[in-house]
């Protein structure tokens, strides 16, 4: 069986998250670059699978600029077998629709049984990628899954709504996405980390892929920011140190704020 | 006046979805509203009057067999089939895991742009402009679709008021046989607990624990202050990884944006990812055991101190009172 996981490169959250006024884009030089944690976790998902099916074949693939590269070789090292960078300038400022145009390419060069995202990523938000891919590639999809049983023909698992779980299957092949309620990944070790350095590396341009922006997007909407604007910071306020009676200064507080 | 789909989400019992009123006030705002109702066959005629009362001028109800059990799929042809019936201006979900899935396969079918989270939308020309809040409230951008289709998320609760009731036209129509592209629901796990709490969406006040509380036991004095105050109850990530509450409590970056009146952290250290989600708060108050948490940074009143001391007696002073 053959896994893909989609990777994305994401800045820090933990870092401050900066958009460029002028183009609406993300200002990826504001804060460290790292791959999303959410699709660490759809990595740790299939590489789980591997540990106990040795004949599962993962390969990693990100679409982004060359500071990918760091994040796939960890995904190497981790454990997966192969890697996939698409990397191409007319790539700055995809959006949702060319992203998953580009990705599905992707994955057919590589074949698929199974293909894993997260959820959502922490920059864009947008949840959508996934289920696009899907519907590119005619396969069914399962997104927002809590827990993921994978088994030879089909995938399984819970998936949660605003109105209660859902329990799902689809068989393969299938593109899924996970949520934070699976583990955390695993860290590579230092034989993953050398033996990542000998494994396949593809570097593949829209070229590679049979794909022409100016005739595969011919007519295709294309969401474009129009006008980015900071809030300006919130600056804190009152502060006190208990001495026995904060308590009733907080209601105090809440009262005159009308706020109780 | 062009006409803008809006997809109607229907709950496990066959009722209209809360996130319903705003979505049409949505649709009104931009043109005349078209309700897409997907369903089992004969069930969609009894939300015909519900749904004109909310505004929706044209209910586009689509019927199969397969509904409720093949899983988004169904909305997705449903909505196809709406496209070239109305020819409309735009094509509205809700921002839910379905509404965004439905979206997603959607504009990648009819090669639509999809425009993600809206909180406000207007017309400019023959563009949807859509607002987004980005980065927890961070930053505000506008953007809209260029050369094709416009599809747009809605973020639910986030334009109010009601488009004006009308007596709708109703179009029946029954969805194909299926395509073999669809996940299969095999049980529906209705757990939403019936709790006489606000729901943490859109509520006007919310009180949220971090690891701080310590145990899931502990967490109960997060529950009884939110009581006494009539609020929601929120948790950081790492009080859900604990256990001490259900996921669907988190909020912040990878869980729910509030944005109440008041909101109240406690044992909260005030990660910038818990911040994403509450950092919109008009009233912001942070009780905590380290003057140096970052909390504070964003607090409007901060108190350094113990939860377990300063809360009940912050519960007791709130009883007293409403008892004058
Ligand atoms: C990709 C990503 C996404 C994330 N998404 C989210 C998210 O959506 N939401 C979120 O919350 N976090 C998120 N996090 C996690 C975040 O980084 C923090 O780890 C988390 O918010 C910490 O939760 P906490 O404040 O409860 O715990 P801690 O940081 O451990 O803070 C506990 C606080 O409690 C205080 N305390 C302890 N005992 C008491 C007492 N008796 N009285 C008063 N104070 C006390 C301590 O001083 C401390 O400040 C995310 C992280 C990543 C990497």
């Amino acid at each position: 069986m053959k896994i893909v996981v989609l990777m994305k490169q994401v800045p820090d959250t933990y870092g401050e998250r900066i958009l460029d006024p002028s183009t609406g884009l993300v200002d990826r030089s504001g804060s460290d670059a790292v791959i999303d944690e959410i699709d660490e976790r759809a990595l740790e998902v299939a590489l789980s699978y591997k540990d106990a099916h040795k004949d599962v074949e993962v390969v990693v693939v990100s679409m982004g600029s060359t500071a990918v590269t760091v994040g796939l070789r960890k995904g190497l090292a981790m454990g997966a077998d192969s890697a996939v960078h698409v990397l191409d300038s007319a790539l700055a400022g995809a959006d949702v629709g060319w992203t998953s145009t580009v990705l599905a390419a992707a994955l057919t060069t590589t074949g698929f049984d199974l293909v894993i995202a997260g959820n959502e990523s922490t920059d864009g938000g947008g949840g959508v990628v996934p289920a696009m891919v899907a519907e590119r590639l005619g396969v069914p999809h399962v997104t927002y899954l809590e827990s993921v049983q994978i088994s030879d023909d089909g995938v399984v698992g819970e998936r949660s709504t605003g109105r209660g779980k859902l329990r799902v299957h689809a068989a393969l092949p299938a593109v899924i996405s996970i949520t934070e309620r699976l583990p955390e990944a695993r860290f590579p070790k230092f034989k993953g980390i050398m033996s990542a350095k000998k494994k396949p590396f593809t570097v593949a341009s829209l070229g590679d892929l049979g794909i022409d922006p100016a005739v595969t997007f011919a007519g295709v909407g294309r969401s474009v920011v129009l006008q980015t604007t900071k809030r300006p910071a919130r600056a804190s306020g009152k502060k006190i140190v208990d001495e026995g009676n904060a308590g009733v200064e907080l209601a105090d507080f809440l009262v005159a704020g009308h706020l109780l | 006046m062009s006409n803008i789909l809006a997809l109607i989400e229907i709950s496990n019992h066959g009722d209209l979805e809360d996130s319903t009123p705003s979505l049409l006030a949505a649709a009104a705002k931009l043109g005349t509203p078209v309700a897409v109702v997907v369903t089992a066959p004969g069930a969609g005629a009894a939300l015909v009057d519900h749904l004109g009362r909310l505004g929706a001028a044209q209910v586009y109800l689509a019927q199969g067999e397969q509904v409720g059990t093949f899983l988004v799929t169904p909305q997705v042809d449903a909505l196809a089939a709406a496209v070239l019936a109305f020819d409309p201006g735009a094509i509205l979900t809700v921002n839910s895991v379905e509404g965004r899935d439905v979206a997603a396969r959607l504009a990648a079918r009819i090669d639509a742009g999809l425009v993600i989270d809206a909180v406000d939308l207007r017309f400019e020309g023959t563009n949807v402009v859509a607002t987004h809040s980005v980065f927890g409230g961070a930053y505000t951008v506008e953007s809209t679709v260029e050369g094709g289709p416009t599809i747009v998320t809605v973020r639910q609760g986030a334009i109010e008021g009601q488009a004006d009731a009308v007596a709708p036209v109703v179009t029946t129509a029954s969805l194909g046989s299926e395509t073999g592209r669809s996940a299969i629901i095999d049980e529906v796990i209705d757990n939403v607990v019936v709790s006489a709490r606000p729901g943490l969406r859109g509520a006007t006040k919310v009180v949220s624990g971090g690891r701080g509380l310590g145990s899931q036991e502990k967490f109960e004095l997060v529950e009884r202050l939110a009581d006494a105050l009539g609020a929601a109850v929120g948790a950081s990530r790492a009080a859900v990884d604990a256990g001490f509450v259900s996921q669907a409590s988190q909020v912040g970056q990878t869980g729910v944006t509030v944005s109440p009146q008041l909101y109240v952290a406690l044992g909260i250290s005030g990660a910038i990812q818990h911040r994403a989600g509450m950092q919109t708060a008009k009233t912001i108050v942070a009780i905590n055991k380290d003057a140096d948490a970052p909390i504070f940074d964003i607090a409007d009143f901060g108190i350094v101190g113990d939860v377990f001391t300063v809360v009940p007696q912050l519960i007791e002073a709130i009883e007293s009172r409403s008892k004058k």
